[in-house]
């Protein structure tokens, strides 16, 4: 017999059902009766005050009820502590294309358009920064006053000796990777729905419902109260089903507080749903990332140093930015051992829509950039790329040279079983030019050791109710947005109560409802949640145990609860369970129907069914409820130097990938074949989800590696469209085939770590490494588009232009411009101040205006 | 804008609608009919999350006009089916079940697309090679499956209901 009953097992999501039959309801699926429509102005400068605005025309059109302004809600607010410096709507100036100016509530969403159009605004154009190397020289017109030169953080990281590890280096590499931005792209757009209810007491508009696109309702809950003035108890934060959020609804996004505000002032339901060229606006996505990379190792492999200077190009507001540029840092320890890193970091603004928290959020970029120049460090010592990343593993348990305490280590087993899976070592050089082989790795946290806001508060609360009827209820915060966490957390509470996985009904994310959980970011809740499940399940055995112990006459310990029974340990198990399932018919149960049934006089028994075990506890002890939490151990929150809160976790997933590609030096197109990915995540509890989680992880890298891409023009965003923006489609989708590693963690959910994250980083590098296999060309920036394979493969045949910035520059704002006018904008496109440097560079020399 | 009175077929029933001779069948599905299974996910006809079967034929809802659907003077239409139509006699079709069980959909928000488009390619082409399969699908985005769990859905409705077409004929 298995250890476990329900967990290890594929179970579909227990919200499938819903999913493919159309019954479920998203945010966009909800309407209250008198339920008006919102539609938001956008700025069309990248950098402007504005002087007036003026909705009077708007207002007199039929159907129009209210316009809200930024001086309806002046309360700034932002993910962070550090980085309130957002409003719902611009106030004095709007900072990027796409900015949020006014919003028009009306009676349908055509009116509600056509009243947009009617607002007249009057704005100052300011000189504009789009390149955050140019950004942080900026000495005037700061895109926020209070952050001179433009840099919303900076920060300058010593561990070890680097300068002494360089000394040691039997070989050093330097060399500049960058990265282009990507964004989420969920397939559902965010929406938002506000309703105040009146208060009975005072006759006035009281509580505020706000059903939301959210992956992190209870932040919601914080913020709403904080722009709209409203105690948190007078809010309620509900989250339907969300199509997908990848970051990209971890932290508050405009339309969600603007929604709730317009509701104030309309005195009606308000719902706003973007349409996907708001959501590219609304962005929250991976930074342009420009890594200047050294990396020193000695001849036999190992690595004496590693410094790395990051830019971050971050967007128009702070967003995650402080927390992304950390982990860009923190996250290049504890994945191999490298005992000496400088690391400096900097966050810089631009007039562009904010950047922030994405899949592999801060790792991903650096990763590409480290496990690219690892692979050409091998070639410098002649050292097979597996063989250099196997040198440098860590010895677990430990804790890395940057504060990260590592207890469970599934690398090595994830590199063999890649190795193995590809074949490796028979293959890899020996394929046709033109055709190769290339690996990468990366890892990521299973949620953030320490919490955005710093307190003592759990980071996840779980309670479970059983009543008479047998049926076990937990209530979670924890936001499923398609993961599958809430299947996750019946499977965890239906292994601890020994019942069906049927019988566990979830209510999840809902503020009146369920207990606080920070959210689903970071990779955070199987681990913490799951915790929290399980200890509260822990908390409701230990009740339904104690009562059938006394029933079965033997002590608590020799009481098991597994596949719907509860029976005494050393009894011979099996009792026809569908017998003793039946509601009305169980001992002692008073039912409709059974009210009158007597209690039989039976004497201790070995062995009752799960609802009779529930009957006599509740009987015994009253209501049957438990609760549990989880905060990170004190051990795994790291180190003390300044921003050392980000990056440390109670565990890290770590992964490995092999690429197999071919490249047509003709038209540089790459194609991957095939890409075999190993994942440890502890113990897959549902494996058909983490197959799942690590799948859509690699091809969302492959994604980033190959095609995606947001193009901009002058801050204007050219491809704001699916279309465009080249998810990739089907057809374009390789094969990939997964290996799931289990490393079983001492302090995850029966040995659990995350599962979603952390294999989408090993991707990119492991294709650009694949690449340089198949024909001898190192692509040092992303995505590996036919044009930059093209310009490497040209650079490579006249090496006095080779690097990033030689003659075949695709980062050019000349060859931007190639790409033409933007087929969605409907504005007046980006306006730009006379005395702008960048447009005055621009008549005389069009390279001078960089994006 | 004045609405003009229309009927259309909707998964077998007849139904009527006061509409905007502009308003797409989309929102037309989502807003009058309630229907919303069918999802907006972009603007611009390159996300497949709306597709509904016109006469078995999938298409895309979000650029479809509700009207051109009309019935005409004999009461004739178009019949519309739309995910909410996908469910048989009582129960999940083999292929709605196969995609909860084999990870085929996660968020869900691009699913009933992909159910009406799979639908159509399985009508059409009982056996479909895994080349027909990627083709067939390439129309509609995911963000979260990479669709290789699709394709084992998919192949698993297509053992299912071969199964239950033999177990029929015994």
């Amino acid at each position: 017999m298995s250890e476990f009953s329900v967990i290890g097992k594929p179970v579909a999501l227990i919200d499938s059902a819903g999913k493919t039959t159309g019954a479920g309801k998203y945010a966009d699926d909800l309407s209250l009766p008198g339920m008006l429509i919102g539609k938001i102005l956008h700025s069309p400068y990248p950098h402007a005050a504005i002087k007036r605005i003026d909705a009077t025309r708007a207002l007199a059109l039929d159907g129009v009820v209210t316009v809200v302004t930024g001086h309806d809600a002046p309360n700034k607010y932002g993910i962070l502590p550090v980085g309130h410096d957002e409003t719902a709507l611009a106030v004095d100036k709007v900072r990027y294309v796409g900015d949020n100016v006014a919003c028009v509530v009306a009676e349908s969403e055509s009116i509600a358009e056509r009243a947009v159009e009617l607002i007249d605004v009057e704005y100052e154009p300011l000189p504009a920064y789009f390149d955050p190397e140019e950004s942080m020289k900026a000495t005037s017109d700061f895109i926020h006053p209070e952050k001179p030169r433009n840099i919303e953080k900076d920060y300058h990281h010593v561990f070890g000796d680097p300068d002494q590890g360089f000394r040691e280096a039997a070989y050093t590499l330097e060399g500049r990777y960058l990265a282009n931005e990507v964004t989420h792209a969920a397939m559902e757009p965010h929406s938002t729905l506000a309703s105040f209810e009146f208060d009975s007491q005072t006759g006035q508009p009281g509580r505020l419902t706000v059903w939301s696109s959210t992956q992190v309702p209870y932040y919601l809950q914080h913020k709403l109260s904080i722009v709209l003035d409203m105690p948190m108890a007078q809010i309620r934060v509900i989250k339907p089903l969300v199509g997908g959020g990848f970051g990209g609804k971890s932290e508050i996004i405009p339309l969600e507080i603007i929604t709730a505000v317009a509701a104030r002032k309309a005195k009606a339901p308000v719902k706003i749903t973007y349409t996907r060229e708001e959501v590219f606006w609304a962005h929250r996505g991976r930074p342009r990332t420009i890594v200047d990379l050294k990396t020193g190792v000695r001849k036999d492999g190992r690595i004496t140093a590693v410094a790395a200077r990051v830019i971050q190009d971050g967007g128009a507001y702070c967003s995650y930015g402080v927390v992304t540029i950390l982990y860009s840092g923190a996250l290049l320890g504890a994945l191999y051992d490298i005992p000496n890193i400088r690391y400096d970091g900097y966050r810089v603004l631009t007039n562009k829509p904010a950047c922030g928290a994405m899949r592999g959020h801060g790792t991903v970029n650096v990763r590409f950039a480290f496990e690219s120049q690892l692979d050409e460090l091998a070639g410098a010592i002649h050292m097979d790329p597996a063989q250099i990343r196997r040198v440098n593993l860590l010895k677990p348990p430990c804790i890395t040279v940057n504060g990260l305490r590592v207890q469970s280590y599934g690398l090595p087993e994830c590199i063999d079983k890649v190795l193995e899976g590809s074949q490796w070592s028979s293959r890899k050089g020996k394929v046709r030019h033109g055709r190769g082989l290339g690996i990468g790795c990366s890892h990521y946290v299973s949620g953030a050791a320490n919490s955005i806001i710093r307190s003592d508060m759990p980071h996840s609360t779980v309670n479970i109710k059983i009543d008479r009827d047998g049926g076990v209820v937990v209530y979670t915060g924890a936001s499923d947005i398609g993961q599958g966490s809430d299947t996750m957390i019946a499977q965890i509470v239906a292994e601890v109560l020994g019942c069906k996985l049927a019988r566990v009904k979830v209510v999840a994310a809902d503020t009146d409802l369920t207990p606080v959980d920070i959210g689903s970011y970071s990779s955070r809740v199987t681990f913490m949640n799951g915790n929290a499940a399980k200890r509260a399940a822990e908390n409701v055995k230990q009740k339904i145990v104690a009562a059938t112990a006394r029933k079965m006459a033997c002590a608590p310990e020799n009481v098991a609860m597994r596949d719907d029974l509860v029976s005494k340990i050393g009894t011979s198990p099996a009792l026809p369970s569908t017998e003793t399932t039946v509601s009305g018919r169980v001992e002692g149960q008073i039912l409709r129907h059974s009210v009158q049934q007597k209690r039989k006089e039976e004497g201790p028994k070995d062995q009752m069914s799960f609802e009779e075990a529930v009957v006599a506890a509740i009987d015994f002890s009253g209501a049957l409820t438990g609760t549990g939490s989880y905060a990170p151990p004190q051990e795994a929150r790291g180190g003390k130097h300044k921003g050392a809160g980000v990056g440390p976790s109670p565990a890290y997933s770590y992964s490995a990938q092999v690429a197999e590609v071919s490249v047509d030096e003709e038209t540089g197109v790459v194609t991957v074949h095939k890409i075999w990915a190993a994942h440890d995540c502890g113990r897959a509890l549902n494996p058909v989800s983490v197959e799942g989680q690590v799948i859509g992880s690699v091809w969302m890298g492959l994604g980033q590696a190959l095609q995606e891409e947001m193009v901009w023009k002058d801050g204007l965003l050219m491809n704001p469209g699916l279309l465009e923006y080249k998810s990739p489609s089907a057809v374009e989708s390789p094969e990939i085939v997964t290996y799931i590693v289990e490393s079983v963690d001492p302090e995850g959910p029966f040995g659990a770590k995350e599962a979603s994250e952390g294999s989408l980083a090993a991707c990119i590098p492991a294709i650009s490494n694949a690449i340089f296999d198949a024909i001898g060309v190192r692509l040092r920036e992303s995505p590996f588009t036919p044009d930059r394979v093209l310009a490497a493969i040209k650079a490579r045949n006249d090496p006095q232009n080779a690097g990033i910035r030689g003659t075949n520059d695709t980062l050019k704002p000349s060859q931007f411009r190639e790409h033409g006018g933007s087929l969605w904008f409907k504005g007046r496109g980006p306006m730009r101040h006379p005395a702008d440097p960048a447009r005055a560079g621009a008549t005389a020399d069009p390279a001078a205006g960089e994006d | 804008m004045k609405k003009d009175l229309i009927e259309l077929r909707v998964n077998g029933r007849r139904r009527e609608v006061a509409i905007e001779p502009s308003k797409l069948l989309l929102d037309t599905l989502r807003e009058d009919l309630q229907l919303t299974g069918s999802k907006r996910g972009c603007d611009d006809s390159s996300c497949g999350a709306c597709t509904v079967l016109v006469d078995g034929t999938p298409m895309l809802s979000c650029t479809m006009i509700a009207a051109s659907l009309s019935a005409d003077e004999g009461g004739h239409a178009p019949e519309i089916t739309t995910v909410e139509g996908v469910a048989e006699h009582g129960a999940m079709a083999a292929i709605q079940k196969a995609y909860g069980d084999w990870g085929g959909a996660q968020c869900g928000y691009c699913t009933p697309g992909f159910i009406m488009t799979v639908k159509a390619l399985l009508e059409h082409n009982p056996e479909p090679t895994d080349e027909d399969i990627r083709h067939a699908l390439s129309g509609n985005l995911c963000r979260c499956t990479g669709y290789t769990q699709m394709y084992q859905a998919i192949k698993a409705a297509i053992r299912a209901e071969q199964e239950g077409i033999a177990a029929a004929r015994r």
